[in-house]
């Protein structure tokens, strides 16, 4: 199933008093702090109430979750809250059936790429206190809904497998006393934020040519492939191997810099500059071969 | 059922750095994981990783270093096995393409780190453990090693023989999660656990979810001896809300510590006059903590790190993720106001007792990195060494595993001449399974099954029967009830703060946890991707391991490293230069210990005072 052809009615949770959650609000015992310091902000309006979030339930085994509906639950807010920590409260104390992929809770592990209100963000790395409630959560689009918030991810491992995601030099030598390579720099520098990718599907999930195209490589295995074809530890040949994976129908001349992956990449990876850094290498390198 | 030479249970940096050693020796390789290889918490390590490359650094000092920190708790041959291999298995990574930081000469940069006598830190940005964990998966990807993600292991495939050291491990047993599929996995040759931390079984924690110390509780209960468990780090700066991490650079770079009534209180109430905050991890937790529990705190629970004063254009210069961090996470920003802090659990030192090869006193059982404890770590961890223990004992156990010989260990395993068993401390309550776990009950699970021939055919048939009771079950209490109070306990009385009196309370809550969990059940009928029967299970794992950090802490009546005691706030060598094993001896925890191995190669590592 894919969330691409439901966008299902809207459908208020049954009217269980559990569900409400309008629970007493958080930390009584709150003291205040002494006056520390003059500066600090005044907690923000939302402090002591609730945050009201409507979550995608879908479950193709259970009775009643065959229908795709959203959930309404009613979270105490705290300071600092994100939309994980929300979902988390949610399952914990009202429906522990609720079910989403998450880990690290720092935005490193990238399981937690979910569409709020309207847009691909990372559940843990997103501050209730900065969206419009309710806040819709929804799983990612254009990927199959397994269960609730979380989508068959196969696909996304596949396109990344693809490109051929592994150091390629001369064969490492064996000797105890290994040397590194040498690397500028600058070329560090160069490959640093292509590197930083977590692997979530966010950009996958924003891009209409993937939508459309099933055999798009994607922005983030084509940042994968960028990450290897721009260190100068990689010999030159192993650049052409790569771009020529690049150059193919479903490769980097699919994109037609909409830049919806870059705005949702929650690493600020440049991932449509990177593409077209890559668009511009092929060229030139099919300049010198012709 | 499915078979291979070698199975890895976890693919963090130890898991994946296991199986390539096993696929370079020649045996063909699965890794089983809960989550996809690169969701490990692996990815989470920012530091760095020691490895003595440079000119003028040596791995003798590394070893050395790696010994005073450990408060002369590690064993040698583990600690020289891991200073001499780091060098070589950090260059390794560097051939497969991880991009460290570069000097102006193109080589691997170099930083300082606590506790280390030469900047030998190798980095990569602020990500290092990210790269790590993302170049040795892709060595996997190149190898086409066979990756089974999101299964979750739940038990080990061991036949019955009255003693642990003469069982067999034959394989193990997991479930699919996305189907719910129970399938066994028969090992030919070996399974190595690399499931990591234990962090979970606290309240506050710098680990993930997923730390939850199954791989511990699995040789646990298979009759493997958990080591030295009672030594866990707490990290001084983490974020109340979600336990992330607000590294030491903070700090480092002039970062001030204020109580709620604004005073600079590591000063201020003499916790260190000379080091202020920069005095070690666990002497900064502890402040903390006693000024939050005399009234100090701010909102009772913590204290203010400020680091305005350094300026915007410093503070974006050094310290810029910092600021994205308390922003993302905390929603504070550290430009106008003071970032809330508080200790956090952060690693455990102790865990699945192995040799410097990675066996365990089980035949064809091996465990690495954070669950294992060869031991490097002793009573604590320099920042920087949890790293090349991943990629140093991962490898040896890969190659353990697969049947290369890496010759006779000098560490022994498992319950034997060598020890002395604990017969003074008296316990509050019955600890371990005794009289709950039947095998009809919901929370039977683990232990040992049969004879060699048909022993993983068993495991599968009483793991199937164990889910289909949590399935079946109605009502009664849910695990997020339990592990909440369980995680409360150890949070409350097996924290920074240890006295006798408060780690009785947890003993006694933790059997209590136990007794709930007799009447625990699933909420969510569904057999696809059901958390809430993965966090059932995971629960049951954590009150086994949170009991022999209890237990370990409770015997252990001095302070070594980061396990500190009110009655006894000294380092007792004359008692204690010796480990703290705990074995699940038919349900009943039984302690013994086996003295700490301070002869090296060629020199004896003499204790010294830890003091820096
Ligand atoms: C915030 C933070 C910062 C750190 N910084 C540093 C640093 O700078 N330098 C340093 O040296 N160390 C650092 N450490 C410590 C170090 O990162 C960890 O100790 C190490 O990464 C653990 O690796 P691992 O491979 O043992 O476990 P993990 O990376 O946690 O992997 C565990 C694996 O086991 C799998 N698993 C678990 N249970 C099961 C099961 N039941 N069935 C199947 N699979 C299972 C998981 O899916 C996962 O793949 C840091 C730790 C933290 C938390
Ligand atoms: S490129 Fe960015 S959005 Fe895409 S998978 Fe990587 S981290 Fe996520
Ligand atoms: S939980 Fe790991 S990225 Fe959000």
């Amino acid at each position: 199933m894919s969330t691409q052809q439901q966008q299902p009615e809207t459908q208020e949770a049954p009217e269980d008093p559990e569900m409400k959650g309008a629970e007493s609000p958080v930390d009584e015992k709150e003291k205040e702090g002494g006056d520390i310091d003059q500066q600090t902000t005044p907690e923000p309006e939302l402090e002591g109430e609730t945050v009201h979030i409507k979550v995608f339930r879908y479950d193709p085994e259970v009775e009643g979750k065959q229908e795709p509906r959203f959930d309404d639950f009613h979270v105490p807010f705290k300071k600092g809250m994100t939309v994980l920590d929300a979902v988390m409260y949610a399952r914990d104390t009202y429906d522990s059936s609720l079910t989403f992929r998450h880990s690290c809770r720092q935005a490193v592990c990238g399981s937690d790429a979910f569409f709020v209100n309207g847009k691909q963000r990372l559940g843990c790395k997103t501050q209730i206190a900065d969206l419009e409630q309710p806040i819709r959560i929804e799983p990612l689009p254009h990927q199959e809904v397994v269960k609730d918030l979380v989508v068959d991810m196969d696909h996304f491992y596949d396109q990344m497998h693809t490109v051929e995601p592994y150091f390629q030099n001369e064969d490492t030598p064996d000797a105890s006393d290994l040397e590194e390579q040498r690397q500028s720099r600058e070329n560090r520098e160069k490959v640093k934020m292509s590197t930083r990718c977590i692997w979530c599907g966010a950009c996958m999930s924003s891009c209409n040519i993937a939508a459309g195209d099933n055999e798009y490589l994607g922005p983030a295995a084509i940042n994968k492939a960028y990450k290897f074809a721009m260190d100068d530890r990689e010999p030159e040949d192993v650049k052409e191997h790569r771009l020529r994976i690049l150059e193919q129908e479903h490769g980097v001349w699919r994109c037609q810099t909409q830049f919806s992956c870059t705005e949702v990449c929650p690493k600020d990876i440049p991932l449509t500059e990177h593409i077209q850094e890559l668009k511009r290498e092929a060229v030139k390198k099919n300049l010198k071969f012709w | 059922m499915y078979e291979h030479d070698v199975i890895v249970v976890g693919a963090g940096g130890a898991g994946l750095r296991a199986a390539v050693a096993a696929d370079e020796a020649g045996a063909d390789v699965a890794l089983v994981s809960k989550l996809h290889p690169v969701r490990s918490h692996t990815g989470a390590a920012e530091g760095g990783i020691n490895a003595a490359l440079q000119e003028g650094d040596d791995w003798e000092l590394h070893a050395y270093d790696t010994m005073k920190g450990s408060d002369y708790l590690g064993d040698a041959p583990a600690v020289e096995t891991l200073a001499q291999d780091a060098p070589e298995d950090t260059m390794r990574l560097e051939h497969w393409g991880m991009p460290f930081s570069r000097e102006e000469d193109g080589t691997v940069s170099q930083r300082p780190f606590g506790g280390l006598s030469y900047p030998r830190t190798t980095y990569a940005g602020a990500e290092t453990g990210h790269h790590l964990l993302h170049t040795m998966y892709e060595q996997v990807v190149k190898r086409g090693i066979e990756v089974y993600d999101e299964w979750y292991v739940m038990d080990l495939a061991v036949t019955d023989e009255d003693d642990p050291n003469d069982r067999e491990c034959h394989g193990v047993v997991a479930y699919d999660v996305q189907s719910g599929k129970i399938e066994g996995f028969k090992a030919n040759r070996g399974v190595v656990l690399a499931a990591g931390g234990p962090g979970q079984a606290f309240d506050h924690t710098t680990n993930a979810v997923s730390c939850t110390g199954d791989g511990h509780a699995m040789a646990y209960r298979a009759g493997v001896p958990l080591e030295d468990m009672e030594f866990i780090q707490f990290h001084p700066t983490s974020l109340p809300s979600t336990g992330v991490l607000i590294s030491e650079g903070v700090r480092g770079e002039g970062g001030i510590l204020y109580n709620n009534e604004g005073e600079r209180f590591m000063f201020e109430y003499g916790y260190a006059n000379n080091s202020g905050e920069l005095a070690s991890r666990d002497v900064v937790a502890r402040a903390e903590l006693t000024e939050v529990n005399e009234g100090r705190g701010v909102k009772d629970e913590y204290v203010h790190l400020d680091m305005r004063h350094l300026g915007e254009e410093r503070i974006m210069d050094r310290l810029e993720n910092i600021l994205h961090l308390a922003e993302d996470f905390e929603g504070v920003d550290g430009l106008i106001e003071p970032m809330p802090v508080k200790p956090g659990q952060h690693y455990a030192m102790g865990g699945i007792e192995t040799d410097e090869n990675g066996q365990t006193c089980i035949d064809g059982l091996y465990a690495a990195g954070e669950c294992a404890c060869v031991s490097v770590h002793g009573g604590n961890r320099l920042g920087g060494n949890a790293l090349p223990e991943l990629i140093v004992f991962g490898k040896r156990a890969g190659y353990q595993a697969a049947g290369k010989d890496l010759g006779e260990p000098e560490i022994q395993t498992g319950y034997g001449d060598d020890v002395e068993d604990e017969t003074e401390t008296e316990l509050p309550v019955q600890p371990g399974a005794a009289g709950l776990d039947t095998s009809d009950s919901v929370a039977a699970d683990g232990g040992v099954t049969a004879d060699a021939e048909g022993v993983l055919e068993q495991t599968v048939e009483r793991t199937r029967q164990r889910v289909d009771r949590l399935m079946d079950k109605d009502d009664g209490v849910q695990h997020s009830e339990i592990r909440q109070k369980l995680q409360n306990a150890m949070t409350d009385y097996v924290n920074v703060f240890r006295t006798e009196d408060g780690i009785k309370k947890a003993l006694r809550i933790i059997r209590e946890c136990r007794e709930e969990y007799q009447d625990v059940y699933v909420d969510d009928p569904s057999r696809t991707f059901n958390t809430d029967l993965q966090q059932t299970i995971e629960t049951r794992n954590l009150i086994d391991v949170a009991e022999t950090i209890a237990l370990g802490a409770l015997v252990r009546n001095e302070f070594r490293g980061a396990h500190w005691r009110q009655e006894n706030q000294v380092r007792d060598d004359e008692n204690w230069l010796k480990h703290t094993l705990i074995s699940w001896d038919d349900g009943e925890p039984k302690i013994f210990y086996r003295p700490v191995i301070l002869e090296g190669e060629d020199k004896t590592y003499e204790p010294k005072e830890r003091s820096y």
